[in-house]
Formats: structure tokens, sequence, C-alpha cells
């Protein structure tokens, strides 16, 4: 049984979509409440696939999920241990991270993503949109092709139509050589893009003005991934805005949403590891 | 102790978004030009750790090292910048900022840190360019940055060092004082106004009486009271029997006089004649037909119904809207986590938030006239509510997947503010029943949540000439969604671990009035102020009890559960404090050390207070229609598509979060540009499977200008037929189907007690009151729609001097019918071209009050109305229809009436549409933008087109088809009556509230 782990607490409020997509996929999702594992009642280490879903860590407080990597980066475990060397055992073996959302600006915030230097060190940031304010609203993306990350593995899937719900989702990066480097390693995952799905800076359609029109990044083993839009809330095709034009234009199509590919892929992928 | 200041400076060439918004806003608002505006976060730290160790938090903890430089104790300098604007919050004023930032200095330093006194607060500290003038620095600040009953201002040349630490200092001794009561009328009511206990001469004189009673006198002496009462119960009954708590004129006895007959009619009660009671009908028909889904009504937080066996759905709508026009931001975030803890300390407690919805209701922002001392601009007031709704609901992580705006510049002066969530809690907790809320002699009072402020105290009342640079500021009250939201994972976790026994919320009144309501259920309280914990030293006894500050709930705890409680509330960083327990002694105990601050009679205090006596005279206003010729329909619509009633929303919808939880079915908007304008939020109660709600709201407030009958009538088939369009089924207490419908109703009404000079109109304003009432109490029994929770607000006038702005009576009804199959609902959007369309229901030429008359400036006489046999039968066709999928679209119309409904099913699906009306009784004008109810727009695939017609018959007309093109035309009687782009109409649509 693939396992994952859905942690939440301290304003974190996307943990019960994130368990029902794997819930959905027939895999185990545990929703544990971060002081358990800083506690060691548990520990990650039991699960396959961390989730560090959306919501609103400490009010967005000093900026979004700084807070939340704060506690990761500084905060001892029960044990004296950190959050964040826990974190690096766990990819070390071999297992996989998402985060969504506030769970991405955690994970950039502690250096897990793109972490090109390999030391945790902060790359990039999400901060303010562009256009100065939240917004809950629908964009497309593209998947880039070739991509290094099993969460965006189905080759059959070019794109998908997905929801943004953030006031900080601009990507700043640090320097053109990290830039460099994002591109050059197809880090770059997720893409905004117009009706036509060619990449786009245009406000709606690119929702915060990120660069590189970035809605999600991996790191370069592809374990780890972060995207802005939430796949976890469009899990059913009746999320969608448009699901009654949908379904008048094809009758037969299929009840599962597209975000819930990337659920799939990932479950696929660790069932297929520990099969072997 | 030292003082630090931690001062985050965005890098150069980091964007500054909130600098460039001040610089707009400052220029398009009030045409003052600052140049290029700089903004930078300020951080004052009291702490004990060294210079280098605070270096070193802000370095690595507090700064993003992409954005950010850290200057610390000195300011930075940029030359090229003039002035500055330094904003931060007055003492007492919560600052979640401040509070998160002690959370990462107490993780950063790996100590434990109680959560009491504050020790680090934010600002925010502006570098501005130009030269401008301290007026205008100031002008600034206190209009478009802040508040100046929350916010601490500092404008001028720039500055090399914060000074300002808003710590709150309290001077007074702690004591309980004992006031004389033998009094005579006036020194009575003296002694209620300078107590600020609002209470009128009768409730004075029996309060004075009970204490002068022989009894009282006996048994206050046994147990060693004082024989005049303490602060504190003045206080509590001050509190227990205010307006807000006992609803003394929705119990007052009426005499309704009608002027045009003659006749007169006494009414005990509006609450129970017309809210009561209908509920009560309901309640039996629905028995007798075996169904039982109607669990609890009117005695508790929030009405609870049944889902099916395993859960329960429970939910409530309120008002904010005196909190709201002082500081819109932080009255519209309380209403809104506010109302979350009411259906949250239902029964057990426990249950999760499933949606918030709001309605409200502004002057308009372009509004251009005076304002009196002390009012806000309608804009402002605006701008600040949605975003304390924003907030409230998006970091509660609660989908707003429904809501609606009313403008109409009486609400300039009180804006209202109507908040309201659903939640849903299992059926039963570990066997015992969710809704039910028991209490036994011995448990626990607990206290949860945030800590005891000065907040709320006498609300706006508090006088600003007595406080001084270190008082706490009481008037206004800013909700911490965050904290309220570890409370909820909290409660729900110890819900389900069978830990609470019971629960309610601390909203208004406080303790006082949270205690006093559960102390009824056992008869008795002891309460031990002393143990409460409080935000800062200094709050007398009385002030504890009924303070109003945020977030706190109460829970009843068995004895033997406390330990295992506190265990998981440290878990969860939700503190929680034993102040007492439940007896039986028939009084409410309340101590403070050695001292008893109370001791109150549970009875005198619940049901003692007098009943009001009030008049009502109604007089048929004298109207008449404006016989409008040579109307331009193209114009009128293009103009209607703008108008601030009928326009897009967006701007204000996008800022919520309305699909948080992925549960969202039908948002506000939707179809192939996600721009489509809906008339109900449906949502889906869990993953598993399709069962969901359906929500609605109704309410149109200037119908009432002609008749407040219809208005009432009118606003609840509104929200009947916005559940209908959307694909409901109307609930029928014979058939065991399982679909439950419940209603909110919330009055806002101005002033209704009739007074001579101070409110000469009273009689008719109060008429217009019993009138809403029975059309309220006529349309639920009809329809068979449980009223299972409501609020009213009597004084919605806003005075200075000799002025007043009331608003005019207003009803909200809003509605939720469960949907078993959320996959079968409609959207009003149209689908194929081709496609039929029909127009479903009757047009009557009632275009009184309409938005069309509204262009023209005037009133009319012929209102809508409810014919509520026809509607009821076209709603049952309607969910015929839908049961056979018959329907591709549909659209329910009401403001600007058919020619608004097709333009937005036109445009919200990429179409256009041809429609003709070949004959005609009530004119062209009337045809296309009469506000006449129970209609629809629907399109329907042609091949279904014949059963369609069929099962409606006389119900519906075939009014013409959708089409490929960017165009809508309608002829009437073979005249084209409306000839115009689509994408024009939506054009004008979507830039309503951007001009």
């Amino acid at each position: 049984m693939v396992k994952a782990l859905v942690v939440t607490g301290f304003g974190i409020n996307c943990e019960e979509e994130m368990a029902a997509a794997y819930h959905l996929l027939g895999a185990e999702a545990t929703i544990l409440h971060l002081n358990e594992l800083f506690q060691e009642r548990d520990s990650i280490h039991n699960y396959d696939i961390l989730n560090f879903p959306g919501g609103f860590s400490f009010g967005d407080d000093i900026g979004s999920a700084k807070v939340l990597a704060n506690k990761f980066k500084f905060k001892k475990m029960s044990s004296g241990k950190l959050f964040i060397d826990e974190i690096s055992q766990f990819l070390k073996n071999g297992k996989y991270i998402i985060g969504v959302c506030n769970g991405f600006q955690a994970l950039v915030k502690m250096g897990l993503l793109p972490n090109i230097g390999g030391n945790y060190g902060q790359e990039v940031t999400l901060t303010n949109n562009a256009s100065g304010k939240f917004e809950d609203r629908w964009v497309h993306c593209s998947i880039t092709p070739d991509n290094p990350t099993p969460f965006l593995s189905d080759k059959n899937i070019k794109g998908m139509d997905l929801p943004v719900r953030h006031g900080e989702g601009k990507l700043i990066i640090r320097d053109e050589e990290i830039k460099a480097c994002i591109i050059e390693n197809k880090l770059n995952v997720l893409t905004y893009t117009d009706k036509d799905g060619n990449s786009t800076t245009d406000y709606p359609a690119n929702p915060n003005g990120s660069e590189l029109n970035c809605a999600g990044l991996c790191d370069v083993s592809g374990q780890v991934f972060g995207l802005m839009p939430h796949p976890e809330a469009y899990l059913s095709l009746y999320n969608h805005p448009d699901w009654a034009g949908k379904k008048r234009t094809n009758p037969d199509i299929s009840e599962d949403g597209e975000g819930m590919s990337i659920f799939k892929n990932i479950v696929e992928k660790v069932k297929n590891k520990n099969e072997v | 102790m030292n003082t630090y200041t931690i001062q985050l400076m965005l890098k150069d060439n980091i964007p500054d978004v909130s600098g460039k918004a001040l610089e707009q806003d400052a220029k398009r608002y009030f045409q003052i030009t600052t140049g290029s505006v700089r903004t930078s976060k300020i951080f004052t730290i009291l702490s004990e750790k060294t210079k280098i160790e605070i270096r070193d938090l802000a370095e690595q903890s507090l700064k993003d090292a992409i954005l950010h430089d850290v200057y610390m104790d000195y300011l930075f300098i940029d030359p090229a910048f003039q002035r500055h604007l330094f904003m931060a919050k007055l003492p007492g004023v919560t600052d979640d900022e401040g509070v998160s930032a002690q959370k990462t200095y107490a993780d950063f330093f790996n100590i434990d840190i109680e959560s009491g006194e504050q020790f680090i607060f934010t600002g925010e500290y502006y570098y501005i360019e130009n030269m401008l003038s301290d007026d205008d620095l100031k002008f600034l600040g206190n209009e478009l940055l802040g508040n100046p009953l929350i916010n601490h201002i500092e404008f001028g040349k720039l500055k090399s060092k914060i000074e300002y630490v808003p710590t709150v200092l309290i001077k007074s001794d702690v004591r309980i004082d004992h006031i004389d009561i033998d009094r005579s009328d006036d020194e009575l009511l003296e002694l209620s106004k300078n107590m600020l206990l609002s209470l009128d001469l009768k409730e004075m004189q029996t309060i004075r009486d009970h204490y002068l009673n022989d009894k009282t006198k006996t048994l206050r002496k046994r147990i060693g009271m004082s024989e005049v009462p303490t602060d504190c119960e003045l206080e509590v009954l001050g509190q227990t029997w205010s307006e807000h708590c006992k609803h003394k004129e929705f119990n007052a006895i009426i005499t309704y006089k009608d002027l045009d007959t003659g006749e007169e009619k006494k009414i005990d009660s509006l609450f129970k004649t017309y809210i009561y009671n209908s509920t009560k009908i309901i309640r039996e028909r629905f028995e007798k037909g075996g169904n039982d889904w109607i669990l609890k009504v009117f005695n508790d937080n929030a009405g609870v119904v049944k889902i099916d066996d395993e859960s329960v759905f429970i939910w409530k709508v309120e008002t904010h809207n005196s909190p709201s026009a002082l500081d819109p931001y932080g009255g519209a975030l309380t209403g809104i986590v506010g109302v979350n803890r009411d259906p949250m300390g239902t029964g057990i407690g426990g249950g999760k938030c499933l949606f918030n919805t709001n309605v409200l209701c502004f002057g308009s922002p372009y509004y251009n006239g005076e304002l009196l001392e002390g009012q806000l601009h309608p804009r402002r007031i605006m701008s600040g509510v949605v975003k304390g709704i924003e907030d409230g609901g998006n970091k509660s992580g609660i989908p707003t997947i429904n809501g609606s705006i009313v403008f109409d510049d009486r609400f300039r002066g009180k804006p209202l503010v109507y908040c309201g969530t659903a939640a849903v809690m299992p059926m039963y907790y570990n066997g015992k029943p969710s809704w039910d809320k028991p209490i036994d002699i011995g448990d626990r009072i607990v206290m949860a949540g945030g800590r005891i402020g000065k907040d709320g105290i006498h609300g706006a009342t508090f006088s600003s000439l007595e406080i001084d640079e270190h008082s706490p500021r009481s008037a206004v009250q800013i909700g911490s969604p965050i904290t309220q939201k570890n409370m909820s994972d909290f409660m729900e976790k110890a819900a389900r671990s069978g830990l609470l026994k019971s629960s309610t919320d601390n909203g208004a009144g406080g303790l006082s009035s949270s205690i006093g309501e559960l102390a009824e259920i056992t008869g008795g309280a002891v309460v031990e102020l002393d143990k409460a914990p409080l935000k800062y030293h200094g709050l007398q006894p009385w002030e504890i009890f009924v303070s109003e500050s945020q977030e706190r709930m109460s829970f009843v705890i068995e004895p033997d559960k406390m330990d295992a409680l506190s265990a998981m509330a440290k878990d969860y960083e939700v503190e929680i404090t034993d102040i007492g327990y439940f007896t039986n002694s028939g009084y409410l105990d309340i101590r403070y050390k050695e001292e008893r601050a109370a001791y109150l009679d549970l009875d005198f205090m619940h049901n003692a207070v007098p009943k009001k006596q009030m008049e009502a005279e109604w007089k048929t206003p004298k109207l008449q229609e404006p016989g409008i010729v040579d109307a331009d329909y193209n114009d009128i619509l293009m103009k209607l598509m703008g108008s601030l009633n009928i326009c897009s929303k967006d701007p204000v919808i996008r800022v919520y979060d309305h699909e948080v939880k992925g549960k969202t079915v039908i948002k506000p908007l939707m179809g192939e540009n996600g721009n489509a304008p809906q008339d109900a939020g449906v949502i889906r109660i869990n993953h598993k499977d399709f069962t969901g709600v359906a929500v609605s709201n109704g309410i149109i407030p200037r119908y009432g200008d002609i008749d407040a009958y219809e208005m009432s009538a009118g606003s609840f088939d509104e929200a009947v037929r916005q559940i209908i369009a959307v694909g409901g089924k109307l609930p029928d207490p014979n058939e065991k189907d399982g679909i439950f419908w419940t209603v909110n109703d919330n009055f806002c009404v101005p002033d209704s007690l009739y007074d001579e000079k101070k409110n000469p109109d009273g009689k008719y304003k109060l008429a217009q009151l019993v009138q809403m009432n029975e059309a309220l109490y006529d349309m639920t029994t009809y329809f068979n729609i449980p009223l299972t929770s409501g609020k009213d607000s009597m004084k919605n006038d806003f005075k200075k001097g000799k002025v007043k702005i009331s608003v005019p009576p207003t009803i909200l009804y809003s509605m939720v019918a469960k949907i078993d199959d959320v996959r079968k609902t409609i959207t009003s959007d149209f689908k194929e071209a081709g496609d039929v369309i029909y127009q479903v229901g009757k047009t009557y030429n009632e275009l009184g009050g309409s938005e069309c008359y509204a262009l023209f400036d005037v009133l009319g006489a012929n209102v809508p109305k409810v014919r509520k046999e026809d509607a009821k039968r076209i709603y049952d066709k309607m969910a015929k229809a839908n049961e056979k999928e018959l329907i591709a679209s549909a659209h329910d119309m009401s403001d600007g009436g058919l020619a608004v409904a097709l333009t937005e099913s036109a445009f919200g699906g990429n179409k256009g549409c041809k429609i003709e009306i070949p004959e005609t009784e009530i004119g062209a004008l009337a045809e296309l933008f009469s506000e006449s109810h129970s209609r629809f727009v629907v399109s329907v695939p042609e091949k279904k087109a014949k059963a369609f017609e069929k099962l409606f018959a006389d119900d519906c007309r075939q009014l013409g088809q959708v089409t490929d093109e960017d165009n809508m035309t309608v002829f009437i009687e073979g005249i084209e009556a409306i000839n115009s782009k689509v994408r024009d109409l939506q054009e004008s649509w979507s830039n309503g509230l951007r001009k």
C-alpha cells in the first residue's frame, strides 16, 4: 500500500482534499498535525510521499510560509533533531515531496526548491502577485516535456487547467546563474499559458507575473515538486468552471479532474518501486 | 529589557507592489501626487537577548534572502525621498503579525513563550518621494492606509529611529464597586447612561425593585453579599437585557393600526407570532409526514438539520453593521470569523465549516455628496469590508461560495454586512447525538482560544476622551483568523475524541452571555474570574466577564477528561483555562479571588426583563407609474448592464477563495470564460459521494419603498427560485426523499420606536416591519421551508447632530437546500447554438422599484407581486424537467428582468441569441425589463424541446434560439427592440465597478 503523509496545523487548510486525492486512488493518506511529528509520535520515514498542502500557515505573516519554513529549519524536535535534516534523509531514501501553494512557498523558503546548490540555501522566492492582490481564478498550465519529476511523468498529458488561489505566487529568481540552471535542467516544470498553450506573461492568464511564467518547480532529482495552482482542487470534473459545457460537448467525458493525474503519477511510481 | 528595531527594506531590484498601490490610490482617489513610494516592514522587539542574537534572528529568520536587506535600530535613509509615513497599531489592538513573529522567535531560539503579553510589534514605514504637507501625509495615513481608531500614525521628514512601542499600561486599581440602586427615576436613568448600560427606565426600575425586595436582601445578607448591586451585576444585567441578546423589540407588544381601513390589532411578539409559529407549524407537518430532518431550531447558536444518517448540517447568518461602519476591515473580519463560531459551538461542538456566504449593502462607491463627521466614504467602507471578508474566509480555509452586493445610497451611513457560515458535524460522537448540549452538575467550564482584553466593552460608546497613549483601544476589534483556525482544528479533534461534552461561542457579551446561557441548563454556575487569562494586567472583574475579545469558545468538560484535553490543546497550541463549574444553585456565582463579583438569580436574569410596548401605523403611500415613452431599449440595456446592482462583481468575487476544500460545484462565476454569473452556490458535503447543498440569498430592499409586504415576499421568492434555477427540488412534507430546506431570516431596519421628536415616522417604519413579518409567515408556511436560525438588527441609523441617515427596511433570506446529486445541477450559461430558449413563468407590468425605473430616477407603483400558487407549480415543473435532463441552462430573472437575464446567459456561454415575442399585452418596456417574480430564462436542446413544452404547457413560452453570433436581437410584435453586440453588453457589465 502506498502511504502518503499530509501535514497540517497552524493555518494549513487544504489537507482534506489533498488526502482525498490519495484515497480516491486507493492509496493510504494520513493527516497529521506537525506538532505530532515534532513530538516524534510518528515519523515521516513511515511514509512514501510527504505532502505540504496549501493554506495560510501563520496567516502569511512576515511573508507567506516564512514562519513555517523557519520552524522546519530551526525548531528542534523532541529528540533534538531538526525537521529539515529529517527531510534530507527522507529524500536520500528516495522518497517524494509535493508542496502546493503555501506548501510550495514553504519548500522554496526552506531551500528545498530548486536547491541547485544542494545545501538548502534559498535560491528563489515567491512573493506578492504583480496585481497586488489575492485572486481565485482558473489558469491553463503546460507541462515541460522531458522534465525530471515523476509527478508529471505522464507523457500523454501536455497541460492542464487548474485553479490558482494566492496573493504571493510571483516567482523571483536570485540571479541569472540560478535561472540558467533551472532552464537547463528543465526544473520549471509547469508554465502559465494562454488558451492556445503558449507561455504567457499576460495577466490574468499569468496570474502573478512569475519569472519564466513559472507555475511549478522541481529539484534536480525530481523528487521534490512544488506548484502554485491547486491540483487537489481539481480531482473531480465538477470542480471545473465549465464542467457543464464540457459535459454537453462530450457526454462520455471522464468524471475525474485533470489535477488527479499528478497524484496518480506519483502513486504509480511508488507502487512500481515498492514492487521491485 | 532591551528594545530593538528591525527594518526589512525591499532590495532595489524588487518591485514594491504596496508602494505602487499607495502611489496610485493617492492619485486616483484624492489627487495627491506622492511620487515614488518605498515600503518597509518594522519589527519592534522587547527582549533580553543580545544585539547579536537579535541580528541573527532578523538575518536568518525574519528577512527573505531574495527580497530584503536588514537595518537594525537605525532606519535606512534614502536621500531621494523627502517624507515618511509610519503606521503602527494602537496599544491593545490585535497585532497578528507580531504574534507570528513571536512564534518564529520562539522556534529560532528554541524556547517556550507564554502566549501572554506581546513583545514583538509590527508597523510599516513608507518613504515618499514628493514634499507632501503634513496634512496630506496625515490624510493618507487616516484615509488610505489606516484608521485613527486602530492605528498609531507618524509622518513628516525622514526619521532615523522608531521610538513608538505600543505596550499596554493600565493605572487603575482592580476592585469590585458597589452601586446604590435606591434612586429616583431620573437618577436611575442617569446611572444607566453613565454606566453605558443602555437600559430604559422600566428596566432600571425592575432591577431596583429586585434589589429592594426583602427576599433578595435576606439572601444576599446570608451569603455575605452587599445589599446593593455590584458593578459586575449591573453590567451583566445590562448585557443580558440588551436588545442584541433579548431582542426586546421583536418580543414587544405591538399595537398595529391600519389607517386605510381603520382596523387595529395587537401583536404579542413578532418573533413568536410569525417566526417561531411558522417554523413550529412546518415542523409538525414534516413530522406528521414521517420526516424527522429538523433536529434543532431556535435554542442553540444555530439550527440543525439532518443531511443523512451520518451527518448533520448547521448554519447561521448574522450581521455586523455598526462595527463595519467604524472600522470596515475589522468589523467585517470579526463578522465572518464571529459567525464561524456559531455552527462550531452548536450542540457538542466541533463542526467542520463547509462554506461562507455574505451579502453586503453599501452606498455607491462613486458617491460624491457630503460626508458627516466620522462617516467614512462608501468606497472606503466597501474596500475595507471586502478585505475583511477576504481575510476572514481565506485564512480560515472556508470557501466563500456565494454572495451578493446591493447598492443604495441610504446604506452610506451604515453599511449592512451579512455574514453566514455552514458547518457539518457527524450525526453522533461516540454514540451521542452531536446536536444535543448536555451539561451536568460539576462539569468544568473551560475557556479556550484568545486571551481577554478590553475589546468590545461597551462597543462604540467608549469615549475617546478617557484614553491616553497607553490605554488599550476597545471600540473596534480585529479578529485573528489564524488563532481561530487553530482552535477550530482543535475542537474538531477534541469532539471526535469524545473530550468535549458541550460547547458554545463567546461572541457578543463574552463570558457573561455564554456562561449565562449555559448555566440555565443545569441551573447555576460558579466562575472564578481571576483564573481567566488576560492580554494585559489591570482589567476589572466586570470587564473580564463582559469583554468581547474574539476567537474564544467556552467548553463544558467532564472533570476526568481535563488532563487529556489539556494535552491535546498543547499540541494544537490552543490555550485553555478551567474557570469554574456548573451547579444547580439557581444562581450565577461570579468570584474574583476571595470576593464575589456577582451573585445573580438566573431566573431574574433571564426572565424578568419587562416587555416593551410599541406602536405601528400603516398608510398606503400614494404612488403612480411614470409613463415612460420613446425609450431606447438598446441604450437602457447597455446602461443596466453597467449599473451597480447588475454589473459584474468580479473584482470582489475573485479575492474570495471559493473553492478551497475542493467541493465547490457551482461557483459565483462559471462557463467557458469563467464569467457567467450564477444564481446559487452548490457544494458537495464530502469527496466520497455527490450529495450537496445549494445556497442562495434573496434581498430586494428597494421594493420596500412601495410595499414592505411584497418586498419581503419577493426576497423570499428570489431565494427559492435561485435554488430552483440550479436544479433544486421543493420540500414536500409528505414525501420521504430526505430533501431538506432551511432559511435564515435577517432583518435590518431603521429605528422603528416612535418618538415625537427623535423618530416621528417610527410608527410607519414599525408597520413596515410588521408587514415584512407577515410575508415571512405566509411564504415559509406556504413553501414549507423552516426558519432554522435568524437575527434582527434594529437601529441601523447613522446620526450626527441633527442629521440621520437611515437604511431602508431590509430583509435578507438566506436559503439552503439539499441536492441529491450535484452532477445534475444546472448552470446559467447558454451551451450550444441551436438550443431553444424559453421563458418560464409570466411577465406582468411590474416595473415599480425596478432597476430600469431607477435609471430614470423614478420609483413607480406596480411593485412585483409574488403569486405563490403559480410559483410553486412552476418550481415543481422545473424540478421535473431537470429530473428528465431536459434543461441545458437556467437563469433566474431578477434585477433588470428578461433582457438582462438573456444577456448574461449569452455572454456566459460565449454565445448570442435571436428572440421573438410575437405579441405583448404589457408593452415592450415591461416585457424586457419588468422584474416579475418566479421566472427563468431556460435553454433546451432542440431534440428535447417538445418534451419541455409538453411539461410546462402554459407556464412557458418559446422566445427564440441560441446562436454562435456575437449578437443579441429581440423583436417584439415584429419590431426590433434590441440589437446589440453581446461583447459590448458584456464590456459594460464588466466595467461597472471599475470606473
